[in-house]
């Protein structure tokens, strides 16, 4: 029983990160309507910056955390104004094309600055963060994740609630042109919104190094897909959605590499998110928004 | 707004071109002795190019550069002996990023710059897809360190190192005959042939034999960063020894992992950890009492060559302590000097296909004696045949084993 438990703590732990990158995806699809592929990378470059203060400048965690979230928004709100602002009225496609493209991008220069080899990245969590519940041993990392994720969860919901400017995204996500009617400025709110997904982005950074203490160009990859995939899962545009699909989406591959086959981890998980999909296709906390013909 | 598009797709163009120049220069130039080193020219008939391949830059790198380096070292000790028969080695390295393709590319840049020897690939996939090349020019392949079998899958393809199902063997072996371990786990990489390769074969020795397997938990190259959930079921299943035959990076973060889930057994892997103290870094001290098999240990050597080898190698790059990998890539340069030698092969203009010919005649009987011990060559396989020594990692180096 007491290794159920343990790997329930892993899964929870695993889904923690899967679900505050996740929170970015769903954060900007949600408003902006557009699948920013690049968030993985995006936390890739984080985590270079936040590796590059810590053990090459020799800087204390309170500097280096700060500056990989301000790397992260400074890059999100470029990517956004260059990449992704031109083409605001192009077809889906065409901004998910060249969100792919943006992806490739920072995972080459990354290659080209950082070189291919994974380096050690030293954890930003001080050792006795760490819990422990009888025999299992709940890791800092994790816990600071956990709490990480919820307050994060809380904060942008009362934002997007209860704030003139999260008012405005929910407009902006309803109805772009109406909302532009009603005296919205659309692309600041587009903009605002990159900002602040970028800013989860910088805080996932730090805490996915931590927790697994390597950073290579591909860091961000399989988390970004993961996390993608756990936004569609829990309904993607869904905040809380985001965070539960996050959770279940970990503790389902761990609980499957446990008790299943750890080679088929992962054909599991997406088979799951398959099945879910064909019996809620928006999702576990997707709205159903019906289509005006 | 096309103009800002025209604007981010120039400076897309000029950023991968610069990539691209950027790359060839580590690859080739960087890397060009023999024949760029005016000193011999008069003493040579002429020169002997070998190619070499592998990942000097990737998640492999340490593999590649260290075997770059071995094989400079011996180029430049054996021109400076006089070279062989009158000829000179020259030698041209490309880097492959441990990528399949990238290493068929090397290898065509190479053959276009005339290459006459392969040393390589360093790594087991892309030595697969190289092979395949280099037996339809039928030249001589001899890699370093590519451990699977299908790596030498060609009549003209040898290799210095042991392969994967012998590394499964004698691991299994070694671990019985020693008493390392009754009750052993394993975690391995099930998409990499080399760590998929060794666990099978570990697997039917220690059926064979009769060690017990308690658990066999794997992960893939894109799950290759949580392992929680194997190590928790390693430590559930009263493992007394974890079999680790996978790549360093992996075996960083499994230490680091299982140093957190108070995982306490004994570590046992093959050739691939070899970098893992490099890998953790501050967290070096993991590493302590990680047990590996290696044919060659630079620390505690007795060996007259091991210590001539280690000290021309420390002397050449900046104090670097060389890997077991070097060290095939080292003895490599020799086998193919002994293989010209003994053929009697005097004109340096000779056909790959002809070299390659005569090499594999005169390796048929050619025993030889390197760093990595003594051996001769099954010329129907390409394999070689030599002993394993297990190696512990004692405050932050390899120490032989006592047996």
């Amino acid at each position: 029983m007491s290794s159920f438990f343990s790997y329930l703590i892993a899964g929870i732990s695993l889904g923690g990160i899967y679900a505050l990158i996740a929170l970015g995806y769903t954060m900007v699809y949600g408003i902006a309507k557009m699948l920013n592929f690049a968030h993985g990378d995006v936390i890739m470059i984080g985590g270079y910056v936040a590796f590059t203060a810590i053990s090459t400048m020799q800087q204390p965690v309170w500097i280096a955390v700060p500056c990989a979230i301000i790397a992260c928004i400074l890059l999100g709100v470029v990517i956004e104004k260059v990449a992704y602002k031109p083409l605001r009225s192009a077809t889906p496609l065409a901004v998910l094309i060249t969100a792919i493209g943006v992806s490739y991008l920072l995972q080459n220069v990354a290659l080209l600055i950082f070189g291919s080899q994974a380096r050690n990245f030293t954890s930003v969590v001080p050792d006795d963060f760490s819990v422990s519940l009888g025999s299992i041993n709940i890791s800092g990392e994790t816990v600071v994740t956990i709490l990480a994720s919820v307050a994060i969860m809380v904060a942008l919901t009362l934002f997007v609630n209860h704030t003139k400017s999260g008012k405005a995204m929910q407009a902006v996500s309803e109805d772009r042109g109406a909302a532009q009617l009603m005296g919205i400025n659309v692309n600041r709110t587009i903009s605002l919104t990159f900002a602040i997904g970028s800013a989860l982005a910088g805080v996932a950074s730090v805490l996915l190094c931590s927790t697994y203490p390597q950073i290579s160009p591909y860091t961000g990859a399989m988390p970004g897909i993961k996390a993608f995939t756990a936004a569609v899962f829990g309904g993607i545009g869904s905040i809380p959605g985001a965070m539960i699909g996050g959770v279940v989406l970990g503790v389902i591959e761990n609980l499957s590499k446990a008790y299943i086959s750890s080679e088929l981890s992962d054909a599991i998980v997406f088979a799951v998110l398959i099945i879910v999909l064909l019996v809620k296709p928006t999702g576990l906390l997707g709205k159903k928004i019906n289509e005006k013909v | 707004m096309k103009k800002i598009l025209a604007l981010v797709l120039a400076c897309v163009l000029a950023l991968s071109m610069v990539a691209c120049a950027d790359t060839s220069n580590n690859g080739g130039n960087a890397a060009q002795t023999g024949d760029a080193q005016g000193n011999n020219d008069g003493a040579f008939t002429g020169y002997i190019k070998i190619g070499g391949i592998g990942p000097t830059t990737g998640g492999a790198a340490s593999y590649g550069t260290a075997v770059m380096n071995a094989i400079k070292l011996a180029v430049d000790e054996i021109n400076a002996a006089g070279g062989v028969n009158g000829m000179g080695f020259a030698f041209e390295w490309q880097d492959d990023e441990h990528n399949a393709e990238k290493a068929v590319n090397a290898y065509n840049t190479l053959m276009d710059n005339d290459m006459q020897v392969l040393i390589g690939t360093v790594t087991s996939a892309p030595c697969i897809a190289v092979v395949a090349e280099a037996k339809e020019d039928n030249i001589f392949m001899l890699t370093p360190s590519g451990s699977a079998v299908d790596s030498i899958a060609a009549p003209n393809a040898f290799r210095v190192c042991f392969s994967d199902p012998n590394q499964g063997v004698g691991a299994a072996n070694y671990i019985k005959e020693n008493n390392i371990g009754t009750k052993i786990a394993v975690i391995y990489n099930v998409s990499d042939p080399y760590s998929n390769g060794i666990y099978e074969k570990f697997k039917a020795q220690a059926a064979t034999i009769g060690l017990e397997i308690v658990a066999a938990e794997a992960f893939t190259n894109d799950s290759a960063t949580d392992f929680s959930v194997q190590i928790q079921k390693v430590k559930d299943s009263g493992a007394d020894l974890l079999f680790l035959p996978i790549y360093y990076e992996a075996a960083a973060l499994i230490l680091t992992q299982a140093d957190q889930a108070n995982l306490d057994v004994a570590m046992f892997g093959c050739d691939g950890l070899d970098g893992v103290i490099g890998q953790l870094g501050d967290k070096a001290a993991l590493a302590e009492g990680v047990m590996l098999l290696t044919p060659f240990a630079a620390i505690g050597a007795t060996d007259e060559k091991d210590i001539a080898f280690t000290n021309a190698y420390k002397a050449a790059y900046k104090d670097e302590i060389p890997n077991q990998f070097a060290a095939d890539a080292y003895d490599a340069v020799y086998i193919v000097k002994a293989a010209i030698e003994k053929a009697g092969v005097t004109d340096a203009s000779i056909s790959c296909s002809d070299l390659c010919d005569k090499i594999i005649e005169a390796l048929d009987g050619l025993t030889f004696e390197g760093v990595t011990g003594t051996m001769t060559w099954d010329i129907e396989t390409g394999e070689p045949n030599k002993t394993a020594d297990a190696m512990v990692i004692k405050d932050g180096a390899y120490v032989a084993m006592s047996k």
